[in-house]
């Protein structure tokens, strides 16, 4: 391959990795061409499989759209309330498996190898990984979620706390404290560690055997050391396949959630009437702006778009934060870091409960559906990972989004709750929450009850639509990634094509209904891989084993 | 004329720099110029190497291979790590260029395809303030 004569003052890759030998050249199974003036380099037969099975499904859910709702609304829930038990387990063993890597010596080893260089200051690195990872869904269950947990008349408190109302929905003071507490502590616990330990599992396994067994970054790359060369082979397929498959239908059906939530605000703060049509253009706008950034690209388009995502949020919790209060608010967030250590244990817990509506209906749906989503986020996080170790990037990855989402939940859900408190059944938050279940508008329920409401309101649309804008665009790099083969640098075309091809079944999805059914079916994913998960927890600590520290 | 050379090349194709790699070396020879070949790779493992150390060592074995068989005194190689080079490789290869204080690049090409959007080294030549010569992979 190479002689050593020219080797000098060039680092020996060999050595400071533990790179996996394979007969198998990126690229091989790829099929190169150009169809007209677009050139394509895709992954044969994943590319095609992927993108066939995505539009069969859709014309399943569109041509029988009765039986496919009965059919993945059923199974959903079904596999969340009976397999509860199995997602609490599985989740508590990835957090335990990431707190021990950060303490064990493997911790040392450094992604890319002994001399590699991180590619990203702190500040893009998280901007990215925090955008990719969750960051939509703050902004639709930062005031939801605690403020539910804190008045549900309907049982499903966690852990059957005591409610701060009576039966006749008057406020019992003694009750607000320990109320309060538990709903920041039950929300914490579905944002903090948990999440981000499902995608760092992923994360450092793809960031592993890519960087440091230099196999390509694809899905599959994972199982090597359980499938051997067989993961080049229709088992790859097949894993990649379902990743493209739980990737793109994740994307799209949150996207077409998405933008009937944007809608549905922009009715609220403007009037601007609730239809389909306006629904449609906020999805082109939406995947308009997430073209421009994927042609732009990882640096010119998705890092610049995650740090603006990151400074407007940053300003929306800054902004409620102070009128808000500081004070009251940051004392909460204290209550909640101590609530959270006091209760993560009990809420973990999967046996003996008996708070099926908390722990079946919301947590095991939450474990659900990171998992679901966490192909594409881990891979996303492991593409801009490369140079750090293992330590700092189990770190960065799980204690820090976690204490910004326990802030972020300290914040709006105080905020939420302060309002509940002041006005019971008055309050703009009760009357959006709990009188009429309306999810989508109770952020900006709770921005009603502070200054300035319109501009902020304008603000929590824009950043509603920014962070769909930076799913789909990281979202359209690891698709277009995983039907290349792991090839990186594929031709432009292709991801401006998963791009549009996302954006569009979103809008067959919302015209011709299935948003609802489809979703159900990427989340019951969870459940095949919650199992995937946890043998990737062993192909990483064999991988980590294996490498000189 | 002519001081010093880049000739960008991609390691993935190099059946296709045939002709690109002649033409440097003579106009190398002719001039008494430096010759600096310069390839892009990515983070992650490619078609070519499975690390960027590994993908330096090829392009520099690559560059030395081109003093041997072409007569191009002193060679030298410059690796490109790009996070996304479907999309930036332009920039940085000018960047490189700049970098480089290269006052030739002689690039590689291929005849146009029906509607061929964009080309790599025309895109270049709009954008440098040196010399850029494009030498098509037939005749």
């Amino acid at each position: 391959m190479t002689d050593d004569t020219n080797m000098q003052g060039i680092p020996e890759p060999e050595g400071d990795v533990d790179i996996i030998e394979t007969d198998y050249d990126i690229g091989q199974d790829n099929i190169e061409g150009a169809v007209g003036p677009f050139g394509f380099d895709i992954h044969n037969p994943v590319f095609l499989i992927s993108g066939l099975s995505v539009v069969a499904f859709v014309v399943y859910a569109l041509l029988a759209p009765t039986h496919a709702a009965d059919f993945f609304g059923w199974l959903r829930p079904a596999l969340t309330s009976t397999f509860d038990w199995f997602f609490l387990l599985s989740a508590n063993i990835f957090v335990i498996f990431c707190l021990a890597l950060i303490v064990l010596p493997v911790g040392r080893v450094r992604l890319g190898g002994a001399d590699a260089t991180p590619d990203y200051s702190y500040a893009g690195w998280f901007a990215m990984l925090f955008a990719a990872g969750m960051g939509i869904g703050l902004m639709f269950f930062g005031v939801l979620e605690p403020a539910y947990y804190f008045a549900t008349p309907w049982g499903d408190e966690p852990l059957g706390t005591i409610r701060p109302f009576t039966e006749d929905g008057m406020l019992i003071e003694g009750n607000i404290a320990e109320a309060r507490q538990m709903a920041l502590a039950a929300t914490s616990y579905h944002w903090a560690l948990h999440p981000w330990a499902i995608y760092a599992v992923v994360a450092l396994a793809l960031a592993l055997f890519t960087y440091n067994k230099g196999l390509p970054l694809t899905i599959r790359s994972a199982f090597y050391p359980l499938l051997g060369e067989r993961v080049w082979g229709w088992w790859g397929h097949i894993i990649d396949t379902l990743a493209v498959f739980a990737t793109l239908f994740g994307l799209a059906t949150s996207l077409g959630f998405g933008a009937q939530q944007a809608n549905a605000g922009l009715n609220y703060i403007y009037g601007i009437p609730q239809s389909v049509t306006v629904q449609v253009i906020l999805i082109v706008t939406i995947t308009a702006i997430a073209l421009i950034s994927v042609l732009r690209g990882l640096d010119g388009g998705v890092k610049v778009l995650s740090e603006i995502n990151m400074g407007l949020a940053l300003l929306l919790l800054l902004f409620v934060l102070f009128a808000a209060g500081a004070a009251t608010i940051l004392t909460e967030f204290g209550q909640g870091i101590v609530g959270y250590f006091r209760e993560v244990v009990p809420l973990s817990n999967p046996f003996g409960r008996e708070d099926d509506g908390y722990r079946e209906g919301w947590t095991a749906f939450y474990w659900a559906w990171w998992i679901s989503w966490s192909p594409f986020v881990g891979m996303f996080i492991a593409r801009v990972s490369r140079g750090r170790t293992v330590r700092e990037f189990v770190t960065c990855v799980l204690i820090i989004p976690s204490l910004v989402c326990v802030l972020w939940m300290a914040v709006f859900g105080g905020a939420a709750i302060n309002d509940i408190v002041a006005n019971g059944q008055d309050s703009p938050v009760y009357a959006n929450v709990i009188a009429t279940y309306s999810p989508e508008l109770s952020l900006f329920a709770m921005l009603e009850t502070l200054p300035l409401a319109s501009i902020t309101s304008t603000l929590g649309i824009i950043l509603v639509i920014v962070f769909f804008v930076t799913s789909s665009d990281s979202g359209s790099l690891v698709i277009d990634t995983i039907t290349a083969g792991g090839k990186i640098d594929a031709p432009v075309p292709q991801r401006v094509f998963w791009c549009t091809f996302e954006g569009l079944v979103a809008i067959a999805l919302l015209i011709g209904g299935g948003l609802a059914s489809l979703q159900a079916m990427v989340i019951s994913t969870g459940l095949p891989f919650t199992i995937v998960l946890l043998l990737l927890c062993y192909a990483v600590w064999r991988g980590l084993r294996a490498e000189p520290t | 004329m002519f001081k010093h050379i880049m000739v960008p090349v991609d390691l993935a194709h190099e059946g296709q720099l045939d002709r690109a790699l002649g033409v440097a070396a003579d106009l190398a020879g002719h001039y008494g110029a430096r010759v600096t070949y310069v390839g892009v790779t990515v983070p992650q493992p490619s078609s070519v190497a499975h690390t960027p150390q590994e993908f330096a060592e090829k392009l520099a074995l690559f560059a030395a291979v081109q003093g041997e068989t072409r007569g191009v005194a002193a060679p030298a190689s410059h690796p490109i790590v790009s996070h996304d080079p479907a999309v930036d490789l332009d920039k940085q290869l000018l960047a490189a260029s700049e970098e480089l204080k290269a006052d030739l690049i002689v690039m590689g090409s291929h005849i146009p395809r029906f509607l061929d959007l964009r080309s790599h080294g025309g895109h270049l030549a709009s954008l440098s303030h040196h010399s850029v010569m494009l030498v098509r992979d037939e005749a």
